[in-house]
């Protein structure tokens, strides 16, 4: 399946064969362009940097390496090679086959589905837009501009979906999905986490860390759709989501690295003395962590939910790792437990399996996101400092859903509003706290030069050296 | 006798657990559990399917492994970094001191650096010789005799590079082309220690630098500033280049079991280096040289060398009276008055067409040497030239690795 990149839109999809539809897109082409050059990276359109485009679908073509200037890179539409005889594994149609046409009793429910996930890769474009300003290195420069290229191809995905199955209100839902703005008051992105800012390197690697794998779940869930242009467009999106978290684990992996390595020279917890160093203390990360996991934890959605209970029984959305669950994938009769606040305290209640599907993505979610906040342990742990990062409990900090009601502590206990005003800058990043990061920001743009603030990393990209210019500046 | 692997293995320091390399596997080789994502060696296919997709190079990790003890998923499986490579070479009977030495540790890094812009050492080529290795240790050295000390390079050059030759007299002392051995300076560091060991490529052939004689030689630098241009006296360059003929030397080795030369009818040879890094090239080509000599029929040679001018570069006399037919010399200078400068890379895309036809060829061995900054200009050019004519040095690459076609050996 390579792809054809003599077109104007390279693509794996034939787009050539369907004229409509090649001559929409081609439609969209320039206002996407415009929209990057309005709203995507600051005052870097004329770099050359070091990307990773794939050239084709297949394992071999993942990965192929040149320096190219962003506006110049070549978004395009990929899909996964379709599998034959691909069957709807779950819900009331489980056994039929997949869906190639957007079955006309769904269409407004996918629609929704697709449009939702395709508003979130731009918001992160927007919301990344002044990093590359205050870079740390060349090298975090180059994975920064690798997210932002990768985000808007994932646009493309949705838009190619919308183009092609949606007509009309296809285009007009393309349209609107480069009219909305990140933080904007009276247009802003759909989902509430896309709508904050990004304001320096740690919260963008605790965002690519955090956020972007909630991207993952739900480009697994969707990967599983018994609509199967979708489900081919999502699993191929997923081989470039990994990037993303890699960047988020390693980056945030490498400020714990330099914080503990200034500790241990200076033999001191005294968080004072360690921001004198100009390097981030380790209580400072753990508040940017709770935040950046609470503010995820809300994009799964109410955790009692009807619209997630028909979204699976339609066939539209399945589970993480659908086909490898054990059971009849239908879920009439299950139940899930799911937590409320009774009496002053949270208790885990049952509730109808179908219904309760964002909270088991959430859960899936959680397990995976602590095994990560494991191995910046093994860092700190490493350097023999006696501190221990933790993911905070999955109700804290809610905004969405019944659990937005009640204040819950980091440790999972109801405490009183009086106790949270007290209590929650020992929890959350002060203004004081992100003064002080946002203090540590400048830009370090030599070959090699790391920020004080942060460790180099283990590896370079695509087997480079760490000294390698990773962007030239023209 | 065992055969050694080239085990694949996924670094866990590296590793984020993003589940792409398992979803890609067609056999199923990966696996993981709640800690370590690790390869089945038994089901592994080296299709490097998984290589390209892994976000962050964690899966591109190799050790070379006698195949009955590759390590099994389970050991993977609890590991928190990964083992560094084991010695892996059987007790040798011929050590002078009786019993094996074991390689210093000094060795293992410089030779782990060395490697590491190929992800470590790769295999031999089928045809190499088998290499004899770590005969003499640190505590019960070899004993050479300086039997010549040659200035290889201009009066008025802005380096001294010089032409050692080493005798054994009886001690037995075998080596192949490509191989390195080590060199004991005499006296203590400012720590009071020994100095390290200092490695040094064989510049001759595995006959000897004169045939028939147990002798072999080396091509030194003297160094006279570090990296970064600081004035700094290299200890083992500046101990050889000022050595005596009858001087005495305590030499370790013999090391290396990868960068060797193939000795199969119709291997090519494709070559490229900078500086002393020719001296592997040398030992090659001078193998070659007799054997072309003696009217035998071989493959191809092509050499891509650079210096900063003729007159620094190592062998440049004896290099160009070397007949046409038997090797393609392609040199580069960077530092010619009123010339423009040009590197071993520009030659490599000038050459480009010739030089896709050599990879192309099943048969062809590439060498690379010299310092680590030439590395990324020729991995460029080579992606430049496979593109223009056809191929795709991504995927040449990993093939040519597996394969024990490509070696790097950079410093």
């Amino acid at each position: 399946m390579s792809i054809d990149y003599s077109q104007k839109i390279p693509n794996n999809v034939h787009l050539n064969d369907n004229k409509t539809l090649q001559r929409a897109l081609e439609h969209w082409q320039p206002e996407f362009i415009n929209w990057w050059k309005d709203m995507g990276p600051d005052d870097s359109q004329n770099f050359d940097v070091y990307l990773r485009t794939a050239v084709s679908v297949d394992p071999a073509g993942w990965a192929h390496f040149d320096y190219v200037k962003m506006p110049d890179y070549r978004w395009g539409i990929f899909l996964n090679p379709a599998e034959e005889g691909r069957k709807v594994n779950f819900g009331a149609h489980k056994g039929e086959a997949a869906w190639q046409e957007v079955p006309g009793e769904y269409r407004s429910n996918l629609r929704r589905l697709i449009v939702t996930q395709g508003d979130t890769e731009p918001a992160s474009v927007e919301q990344q837009r002044h990093l590359g300003l205050t870079c740390p290195s060349l090298y975090d420069m180059r994975n920064l501009f690798q997210v932002n290229v990768e985000e808007g191809r994932h646009l493309w995905a949705m838009v190619y979906l919308l183009h092609a199955y949606f007509g009309r209100d296809g285009r007009e839902e393309a349209e609107a999905l480069l009219e909305r703005r990140s933080g904007d008051a009276d247009n802003p992105r759909i989902l509430g986490a896309f709508n904050e800012s990004t304001p320096d390197w740690l919260s963008f690697f605790m965002f690519t860390y955090f956020t972007d794998r909630d991207g993952k779940y739900q480009l697994c869930s969707l990967a599983e759709s018994g609509f199967d242009p979708l489900a081919r467009t999502c699993k191929f999106m997923l081989t470039e989501e990994a990037h993303h978290m890699f960047v988020g684990e390693s980056g945030v992996g490498r400020v714990i690295q330099r914080t503990c390595d200034v500790m241990n020279q200076l033999k001191t917890d005294d968080v004072a003395k360690i921001r004198a160093q100009g390097v981030i203390d380790l209580p400072t990360i753990q508040r940017y962590l709770n935040f950046h996991f609470s503010v995820t934890m809300d994009l799964f959605g109410a955790d009692v939910s009807s619209n997630a209970a028909t979204f699976y029984n339609t066939g539209l959305k399945g589970r993480y790792e659908e086909t490898k669950q054990n059971d009849d994938h239908q879920l009439t009769d299950a139940t899930y437990g799911v937590l409320e606040v009774a009496n002053g305290q949270l208790l885990t209640v049952q509730a109808p399996y179908l219904n309760a599907l964002n909270e088991k993505l959430r859960d899936d979610y959680v397990a995976d996101a602590k095994g990560g906040i494991e191995r910046w342990n093994k860092i700190i742990q490493k350097a023999g400092i006696p501190f221990t990062l933790s993911a905070p409990h999955k109700a804290f900090n809610r905004k969405i859903g019944p659990l937005s009601s009640a204040k819950i502590s980091p440790s999972g206990q109801v405490v009183s509003e009086g106790e949270w005003t007290h209590q929650h800058l020992h929890w959350l990043p002060s203004v004081e706290d992100r003064a002080f990061v946002a203090s540590l920001m400048g830009r370090v743009a030599e070959p090699g030069k790391y920020a004080n603030w942060i460790a180099p990393p283990a590896r370079g990209i695509n087997n480079q050296p760490i000294d390698f210019s990773y962007v030239r500046f023209n | 006798m065992t055969t050694i692997m080239r085990q694949h293995l996924i670094d866990p320091e590296i590793c984020i657990r993003c589940n792409t390399c398992e979803e890609t596997c067609p056999v199923d080789a990966i696996s993981h559990d709640s800690r370590n994502y690790v390869i089945d060696a038994a089901k592994c296919k080296l299709c490097y399917n998984c290589i390209s997709p892994c976000p962050t190079g964690a899966i591109d990790s190799w050790r070379n492994m006698p195949a009955d003890q590759a390590y099994p998923t389970a050991e993977q499986l609890l590991w928190d970094t990964l083992p560094g490579q084991i010695a892996l070479d059987a007790p040798a009977e011929v050590g002078a001191g009786g019993t094996a030495s074991e390689t210093p540790a000094d060795v293992e890094r410089i030779a782990a650096a060395s490697t590491a812009g190929q992800g470590g050492a790769a295999p031999p080529p089928w045809s190499a010789a088998h290499p004899y290795i770590n005969l003499y240790g640190i505590h019960n050295p070899a004993v050479a005799t300086v039997s010549g000390n040659f200035q290889l390079t201009a009066e008025d050059a802005s380096s001294d590079i010089r032409h050692i030759v080493l005798d054994f007299g009886n001690a037995s002392f075998p080596v192949l082309e490509g191989q390195t051995i080590g060199i004991l300076a005499p006296g203590l560091d400012a720590n009071g220690k020994p100095h390290h060991v200092r490695l040094y490529s064989v510049a001759s052939p595995r006959d000897g630098e004169r045939p028939k004689y147990n002798n072999l030689s080396l091509t030194v630098k003297r160094v006279t500033e570090d990296h970064d241009g600081k004035p700094a006296r290299g200890i083992g360059s500046n101990y050889l280049c000022d050595l005596k003929k009858g001087d005495k030397v305590n030499v370790v080795g013999p090391y290396g079991t990868s960068f060797l030369m193939p000795n199969h009818p119709g291997s090519n040879l494709l070559m490229i280096c900078t500086g002393t890094g020719s001296a592997p090239m040398r030992a090659m080509t001078e193998r070659r040289r007799r054997k072309f000599s003696a009217g035998e029929s071989l493959g191809k040679q092509m050499l891509f060398f650079g210096a900063r001018s003729p007159g620094e570069l190592p062998y440049f006399g004896p290099l160009t009276k070397l007949p046409r037919e038997f090797i393609d010399m392609n040199l580069a200078f960077s530092r010619v008055p009123g010339e423009p400068k040009r590197y071993v890379q520009d030659l490599l895309r000038e050459r480009g067409g010739d030089v896709a036809r050599l990879l192309r060829d099943e048969n062809t061995y590439v060498y690379l040497c010299g310092l680590k900054g030439m590395e990324q200009g020729v991995e460029e050019a080579f992606t430049e030239a496979c593109r223009a004519n056809g191929l795709d040095w991504q995927a040449l690459r990993p093939q040519l690795l597996l394969q024990g076609r490509y070696h790097v050996e950079t410093y």
